[in-house]
């Protein structure tokens, strides 16, 4: 059944929708420089994130403060493909054993180990960006939901499993490649991914898998399982009164978050040819998580302009006043959540968009047209329907 | 990873590593107290937390200056008057904290728990310009440096025995004031039923104020505690908010005892299998172990069963 | 008493048992529903009712006993299960999905798409439709479809979860003091809907008013401190001596 209200927000989404993908397609690409362009890139990797933070955290309730675990998974699955292509056995030559990533060489190891041998494939290794972290935090959801944990509880074994993360991927050097990471990776099957030119077609392969990504959640929040999530997040216990099994759907909604942080992670791989812990922990974990409540936590739209608005500020402070940076980004956090709580989506939902009406029906009486209707629903703060 | 000890030698090599983590386990067990008095009372984490016990540090650190600078002759003393200052100051800051952010978080604990680590980052950075980004270290008196020798191969730091023996007295006094004290009564009434305390003319608002600041205090005593077992920087502290976090689920929320006794078993093992292994696999895999046992038992090891 | 055993009834409780901190809130309690059936459990405060719903529904896990619907023993089963075997649940409080629609509410308890994948590629029948169209109808609120129900009146929330229920359509529907806490007149135009949702199905309810409850019950339970005091019709109950000094007679 069609409604008036789905109409609207349906038509309000995909206008959105249209505004960002000519923003991401269009126009920062025809003003920026390859170097920002390539910037901005890095900034939608992240928004990855933040759309998969708003299906789990906005409509599903589930806080995860380890986002950035999935994020590395994603991108070490490409990196260690990366890695593997360009230690040839010739490019290698002068290691103690050759055809073996560097930094194993360095950490005196001479075979490779086995959990890297399916990385030699490409289609392994792009299967594996998305199934990885998807299996991963469908093991910790399946742990956590089905004994009705959740809450904080969940949000604080989130984030030790970041930490426990980024300690032991620091801690094995010898297989993940330490604290730096896995570095130096220079080309996708023969294609230097290094050049200007590699770095803006893949700049447009992000932006159009996001965009992708974004019809994807929208499609799962407009289904049935949306609705499903949003009556989870007031009334758990009903719903499971009315026949769904509430931790299922948790489980689901979370793996899709982790899957969808494993190709953001991926895309970042590429892009800037490496992978590090660095994106890993605790603190870059949370920060994932102002991305998608400076953009409204309810809002997939909302949480790409977060990604791209916070890090803009975050690289523009961090140049200019290093130490400025860390304060606002701590009465970020506050501001969000006691003054803003649905974000830039329900400030726009507050302020301008019912404004909208009243513009289109300037717009048209100044042409001579007469007004067309509105159906004159102003969104209240609190319910904001912004999908 | 017993290989090459003779049986003597490894358990002379767990007594010592076991002393030596006694005062990892006091400054686990007074964060985790603080943690859990205001997670139990009032279902908000405090991931400022760490950072209330750096506030402590900092507060022993410029109260040792103080005394080695303008009174060297009390010096011997100035630890004791470290901790009542750092227990009074965080409680301070505690209370405003409440006041300002935390009264108006109520029933959104995830959102707490954001706006929370917002003010760890503002706290670290007023650190960072107060005292600089480099650690800082404070002299220890005289009679608290060294050890005795138990055996040739057992040694027990003194100041690890006397952090122990000081953190068992607040747990104590913690104890008689939860427990013991019209006060504590009170708390616990608004724990289970916050409508009908309010309703019986308890002022929940306040006593919430004071639970979050008696729980900033003694993390500001943790702090100075701390100051004899690592160098206090801007960011020392939120390495131990996600171990001290898991020392409360661990030992069940509701459990004092259960606080005391994960902290022990948490910290112990930590500092065993530090000696065996790296410092970061250790960790690695004492959080790993407390993880997957919470994952099996969420309610932790001690708690009740109770009438949803 | 009813002569048992040769009989398939449509909800068999025997030996339930379950104790919260060493307070045995049900005690070995047995209750036999016919299909059909409508039947009244009252008892003071604390006598175990809502906890005995509360069993039969999942919310809480017996220490021991079993409760046995068509064949199924639902004690093993979680609360989703049980509640897609046909157990419907109406609770105290009124308890609808306030940031969604009134549509939305009774279109998700439609007892299809439950499944996770089940439910993300769920796509409205016109049997729904029609459904959820009737059923609005009959609880008043066809013309509130598109409003939030966050923002209905409390009689109105307490409706639209009865019509939950009928969309639903268990075979076994729990109502929970259903009439506490309305007006006289919410309260006859609830009763109204009550009868009409009783139909063709068996239906425990937990209520105190009696004039209500003697107008609706096949037969009465009366609890007492976890266990079963007496039962049978209104008028046994009502003249048992053991109930008249516990309940009753004060």
């Amino acid at each position: 059944m069609t409604t008036p209200q789905t109409a609207t927000a349906e038509r309000s989404f995909w206008i959105g929708f249209t505004i960002l993908a000519a923003l991401i397609l269009l126009v920062l690409p025809l003003m920026l420089d390859v170097f920002r362009l390539n910037l901005v890139g890095r900034y939608l990797t992240y928004a990855f994130v933040a759309v998969g933070l708003v299906l789990c955290w906005g409509y599903g309730g589930i806080l995860s403060l380890g986002q950035g675990v999935f994020f590395g998974l994603g991108g070490y699955c490409l990196a260690m493909f990366l890695k593997l292509e360009s230690s040839t056995p010739e490019a290698t030559a002068i290691q103690s054993t050759p055809g073996i990533p560097d930094f194993m060489d360095w950490n005196q190891i001479t075979a490779l180990p086995w959990f890297w041998e399916p990385f030699k494939s490409l289609p392994v290794a792009l299967i594996a960006i998305v199934v990885v972290p998807a299996v991963f935090a469908y093991v910790i959801g399946v742990a956590m939901f089905k004994r009705r944990v959740g809450g904080v509880y969940f949000a604080i074994i989130t984030q030790a499993i970041a930490a426990i993360m980024t300690i032991l991927i620091i801690g094995q050097q010898g297989y993940t490649g330490g604290i730096n990471g896995i570095t130096d990776l220079r080309t996708l099957l023969g294609w230097d991914i290094r050049t200007d030119s590699a770095k803006t077609i893949l700049y447009f392969v992000n932006a159009l898998l996001l965009l992708a990504t974004l019809v994807l959640a929208r499609w799962i929040l407009t289904s049935r399982l949306g609705r499903i999530l949003v009556a989870m997040r007031g009334k758990e216990d009903r719903v499971r009164f009315s026949g769904y099994s509430v931790a299922n759907f948790k489980i689901f909604v979370f793996c899709v978050a982790a899957a969808m942080s494993g190709i953001g992670g991926a895309m970042f791989t590429l892009q800037f040819g490496f992978m590090s812990p660095s994106f890993v922990g605790i603190v870059p974990s949370i920060e994932m998580v102002i991305f998608a409540a400076v953009g409204g936590r309810l809002s997939i739209l909302g949480a790409v302009y977060g990604a791209l608005i916070v890090n803009w500020a975050k690289s523009i402070f961090s140049e200019a006043f290093p130490e400025l940076w860390l304060l606002a980004m701590g009465g970020l956090f506050i501001a969000v959540v006691m003054a803003f709580p649905n974000g830039l989506a329900g400030l726009y939902s507050v302020y301008v968009a019912p404004m909208l009406p009243r513009i289109r029906a300037w717009a048209m009486s100044t042409r001579g047209l007469p007004a067309r209707d509105t159906d004159g629903q102003i969104s209240k703060p609190g319910v904001t329907h912004a999908r | 990873m017993f290989e090459g000890y003779t049986l003597g030698e490894i358990g002379s090599i767990f007594a010592m590593q076991g002393f030596a983590g006694l005062i990892l386990f006091s400054v686990f067990v007074l964060m985790a107290l603080g943690l859990a008095i205001i997670f139990g009372q009032m279902g908000v984490i405090n991931m400022a937390h760490g950072e209330f016990m750096i506030l402590g540090a900092y507060v022993t650190f410029v109260t040792s200056n103080v005394f080695a600078d303008s009174m060297p002759a009390l010096f011997g003393g100035y630890f004791f008057v470290a901790m009542v200052l750092a227990f009074f100051i965080a409680a301070g800051v505690g209370a405003f904290v409440e006041w300002a952010m935390i009264r108006h978080l109520y029933h959104r604990p995830l959102d707490t728990l954001l706006a929370t680590w917002g003010l760890s980052l503002i706290l670290q950075q007023i650190f960072r310009s107060v005292f600089g980004a480099r650690e800082v270290g404070v002299t220890l008196p005289d009679w608290l440096m060294g050890s005795f020798g138990l055996t040739d191969l057992i040694e027990v730091p003194i100041n690890g025995l006397f952090v122990m023996a000081l953190t068992l007295l607040i747990s104590f006094v913690v104890y008689l004031i939860l427990f013991r004290s019209r006060w504590g009564s009170q708390s616990r009434a608004v724990v289970q039923n916050r409508a009908m305390a309010g309703a019986v003319g308890i002022d929940t608002g306040r006593m919430d104020r004071l639970t979050f600041a008696l729980g900033c205090g003694i993390a500001g005593v943790a702090g100075s505690a701390f100051t004899m077992i690592g160098s206090t920087g801007p960011t020392a502290g939120q390495l131990y908010i996600v171990d001290t976090f898991l020392v409360v689920v661990f030992g069940g929320a509701q459990s004092l005892l259960g606080t005391i006794a994960s902290a022990f078993v948490i910290s112990q093992s930590q500092s065993t299998m530090e000696f065996f292994l790296s410092g970061s696999m250790a960790k690695v895999l004492t959080l790993l172990t407390v993880v997957v046992i919470l994952m099996l038992r969420p309610q932790g090891l001690f708690s009740l069963k109770l009438r949803r | 008493m009813h002569a048992s055993k040769d009989k398939d009834f449509a909800l068999a409780i025997e030996g339930l048992t379950v104790s919260f901190d060493g307070f045995k809130a049900v005690d070995d309690l047995s209750l036999y529903v016919d299909d059909n059936e409508i039947r009244v459990i009252i008892g003071p405060n604390g006598a175990g009712k809502t906890t005995v719903l509360d069993l039969i529904c999942g919310r809480t896990k017996a220490d021991a006993g079993s409760i046995v619907f068509k064949g199924k023993d639902l004690t093993k089963m979680k609360e989703n299960q049980i509640v897609q075997a046909g157990v419907g649940r109406f609770f105290q409080n009124p308890s609808v999905y306030e940031d969604l629609t009134v549509y939305e509410n009774l279109e998700l308890s439609y007892p299809r798409g439950r499944s996770v994948f089940g439910s993300l590629f769920f796509r409205p029948d016109a049997a729904l439709v029609e459904r959820v169209t009737a059923v609005a109808e009959t609880i008043f609120l066809a013309d509130h479809l598109q409003d939030i129900a966050g923002e209905l009146s409390h009689g109105q929330k307490q409706w639209l979860e009865i019509g939950m229920l009928l969309v639903q359509d268990p075979a076994l529907m729990m109502l929970d003091e259903p009439v506490a806490g309305m007006s006289v007149s919410e309260r006859r135009q609830t009763a109204e809907l009550l009868h009409q949702i009783i139909q063709d199905r068996s239906v425990i309810v937990v209520e105190h008013d009696m004039s209500f409850v003697a107008d609706i019950a096949h037969r009465v339970t009366v609890m007492h401190q976890g266990s079963v005091l007496s039962e049978g019709s209104m008028q046994h109950v009502q003249s048992d001596a053991r109930v008249k000094e516990v309940y009753l007679g004060h």
